[in-house]
């Protein structure tokens, strides 16, 4: 990737002069000055994650909350962090056909004809894009499980071992998943996987252990570029509510109904 | 692997094992509703395989349940589809559509129909057989006119809610497959009437090869007249059965969702053999041709008149054929609807194995199982009509040796 010379900004004009003020100052009224900067510093830091959810005050109630993901397909740069912090995070086995989240990578020609390619589900980044033919224009796509609405793996679960959550997680019981492998077969985006030794279906949980904790997930945590944004649905003041007003977002196969809540701005019709 | 699939399909979830689930039921059902012609439909002719028509269908029955048993990543765990079903789920009623078919009707149709005998043959064995016949008419030991004719009209009952309870058993597994939107192979309001059909084509053709080899095996001359009866609805069933599977053929291509170049694709390399040439040439075209030529089906005598060695001949050759091209039918379902990648970029590849629990071995074994367990029922209860005529008449004429006529 070609990085771009930073070109000087008015803020860092702003920086220049207050380190030249800062020259004059003696020690004390230094540390008075940093004291005062603290809060501004840390709350840039912790504003995001604030504004993700309200921070847990004591016991979590999932009824006050309502998670959905949005992704900019224009920002996402295919580096892989999300699929390496998500393996790392949830367990997941770090063979090729294991993914809570992968990065699709689309290749789309000048003559129409389009590859699509994600090597090792994008772990490792991408080589350069091979095949023949003109390109006319590339991107990623990050996908995951969309946590629908109208989840088709919860209907097919013969015994109930995958549900929805009150704020609005699709989960699988470890402990009561029989096996079946239905709820795979019924995922339209090929979410699901089986997990080789515990022998039961898993799956994206949207971090669930973190997200109550107050967190984000972790592949929105890495995200160098912001690509994913994770938060309530239902609030006016949430970044993702401020992505959703601001961006005409699609989601994956709207035909089958399944109402997903991974919502996509500057979707390619090709992505399925 | 062609094209790009996702990456968590790089696993084929759904093996032979799960091949074999709808394959071992169609063959339930399918028998089942062979047994019912002559019980309900009066058609005479086929009375010599009634009863073993009935064995077929409880020998593959308690095997049908063993595939999908050995598949599942925690099969201890299997009961509870019985104490928690999610009640939205399809698969969660397999359990009580399985125990009804089971306990329902055809543990009840077959204890009806064989009291009489059992108590009979209570009377003539000695030793462990007796006390076990005798467990086995769980003490009803009457047999004058009145419960005699009570339990055929019981019969006669199960048999008429056996008939739509087999329509649900197959049907509903059709219904498994064809209510997943996801997958646009499966996905098809015709899926459960198509299995319907290529169940009863699978049953009746089943119970034919069974009735020629048990009566080579056992030196008894092959009932022309029923053979050639079987050997119609054989062809009556496949007619239906192909008419609806074109339909859904045509219907696809006609329609040309998005799905139909990658599905077009699929059927031109990967399932080539299994389901140009297996399924639609030789599991269905040959044998529908050849039993339209041999069998008395479109009129009273057949088109072409053969000696009865080669007529024999003839309907083994195709119901064997038959078997195979049903089997195929649940390969291409299953498989098939897994070879393509829901992003409907590309193909995979089914690799089966030889060993392990959901290797080809294990999954001939299962297919053989059956045949063990129809062939045990026999020797307890022999289903030949000549085993119920030999009965000695004990209480003279008013026991009813000979079973009640079927006019019925």
């Amino acid at each position: 990737m070609i990085s771009k010379e930073r070109e000087p900004t008015p803020q860092t004009d702003a920086l220049e002069k207050l380190q030249e003020k800062l020259k004059d100052v003696d020690r004390r009224e230094f540390l008075k000055a940093c004291s005062l900067l603290a809060p501004v510093l840390l709350g840039v830091i912790r504003v995001p994650i604030l504004e993700a959810q309200e921070v847990a005050s004591s016991e979590y109630d999932p009824t006050e909350h309502f998670y959905a993901m949005g992704i900019d397909v224009s920002k996402c740069i295919g580096c892989g962090q999300c699929v390496q912090a998500c393996k790392t995070e949830n367990d997941v086995p770090f063979e090729p056909e294991f993914f809570n989240t992968w990065v699709e990578r689309y290749v789309i020609r000048a003559d129409g004809e389009v590859d699509v390619d994600s090597p090792n589900g994008g772990l490792d980044g991408f080589p350069p894009p091979g095949g023949e033919g003109e390109i006319r224009r590339t991107f990623f796509v990050p996908k995951l499980c969309n946590h629908c609405a109208n989840p088709p793996c919860v209907q097919v679960c013969p015994v109930g071992a995958t549900f929805i959550t009150e704020d609005g997680v699709i989960l699988v019981d470890e402990s009561y998943c029989i096996g079946c492998r239905y709820c795979i077969q019924a995922c339209p985006y090929g979410a699901r996987w089986m997990h080789p030794e515990t022998h039961v279906a898993a799956k994206c949980t949207f971090c669930y252990h973190r997200v109550v904790d107050g967190l984000v997930p972790a592949c929105v945590e890495v995200c160098p570029t912001g690509a994913r944004i994770f938060g309530e649905v239902e609030q006016r003041v949430t970044p993702l509510a401020r992505f959703m007003r601001f961006n005409d977002v699609q989601v994956l196969k709207p035909h089958l109904n399944t109402k997903p809540k991974a919502y996509y701005a500057n979707l390619d019709g090709e992505v399925r | 692997m062609q094209g790009f699939i996702y990456p968590n399909e790089f696993e084929l979830h759904w093996g032979i094992l799960i091949v074999l689930y709808p394959y071992l039921t169609g063959l339930v059902a399918g028998a089942f509703i062979l047994a019912s012609l002559e019980r309900v439909f009066n058609v005479k002719e086929v009375q010599p395989t009634y009863r073993l028509a009935l064995l077929t269908a409880l020998a593959f029955l308690l095997v049908a349940p063993i595939p999908l048993l050995a598949h599942l990543g925690h099969p201890l765990r299997s009961y509870e589809i019985f104490l928690t079903p999610n009640r939205q789920s399809a698969m969660a009623m397999f359990g009580f559509v399985y125990a009804w078919y089971l306990m329902v009707v055809l543990l009840l149709e077959i204890w009806f129909d064989y009291r009489k005998d059992l108590v009979l043959w209570a009377r003539q064995a000695t030793g462990v057989r007796r006390w076990m016949y005798y467990a086995l008419t769980l003490g009803a030991t009457d047999l004058s006119k009145r419960s005699l004719r009570f339990d055929d009209r019981m019969g006669r009952w199960i048999t008429i809610i056996g008939i739509p309870s087999a329509f649900l058993l197959h049907g509903y597994v059709g219904f498994i497959f064809g209510s997943v939107k996801a997958n646009p192979w499966w996905s098809s309001v015709l899926m459960p009437v198509v299995f319907l059909f290529s169940a009863i084509v699978s049953g009746i053709a089943l119970v034919l090869i069974i009735y020629v080899f048990s009566s080579l095996l056992r030196w008894k001359p092959i009932d022309m007249q029923c053979a050639d009866k079987l050997a119609a609805f054989l062809f009556y069933a496949m007619v239906v059965d192909f008419s609806l599977e074109m339909l859904d053929f045509i219907h696809r291509l006609y329609e040309s969702e998005e799905s139909i170049e990658i599905l077009s694709r699929m059927i031109e390399s990967r399932l080539f053999v299994s389901l140009i040439v297996l399924q639609v040439v030789l599991g269905t075209l040959l044998p529908l041709v050849t039993l339209g030529l041999t069998a008395p089906a479109l009129s009273k005598k057949s088109v072409l008149v053969l000696p009865d060695e080669l007529k024999r001949l003839a309907y083994l050759g195709s119901a064997i054929l038959v078997q195979i091209g049903i089997f195929s039918i649940r390969y291409n379902v299953v498989i098939g609807g897994q070879l393509f990648s829901k992003s409907l970029r590309g193909l995979t590849v089914y690799k089966a194995e030889l060993l392990g629990i959901e290797g080809v071995l294990m999954a001939s074994a299962l297919l053989i199982l059956p045949l063990i367990i129809l062939w045990m029922l026999v020797k307890i209860l022999p289903p030949w009509p000549d085993a119920e005529a030999s009965l000695p008449t004990e209480e003279g004429g008013d026991t009813g040796v000979q079973r009640p006529a079927p006019a019925r």
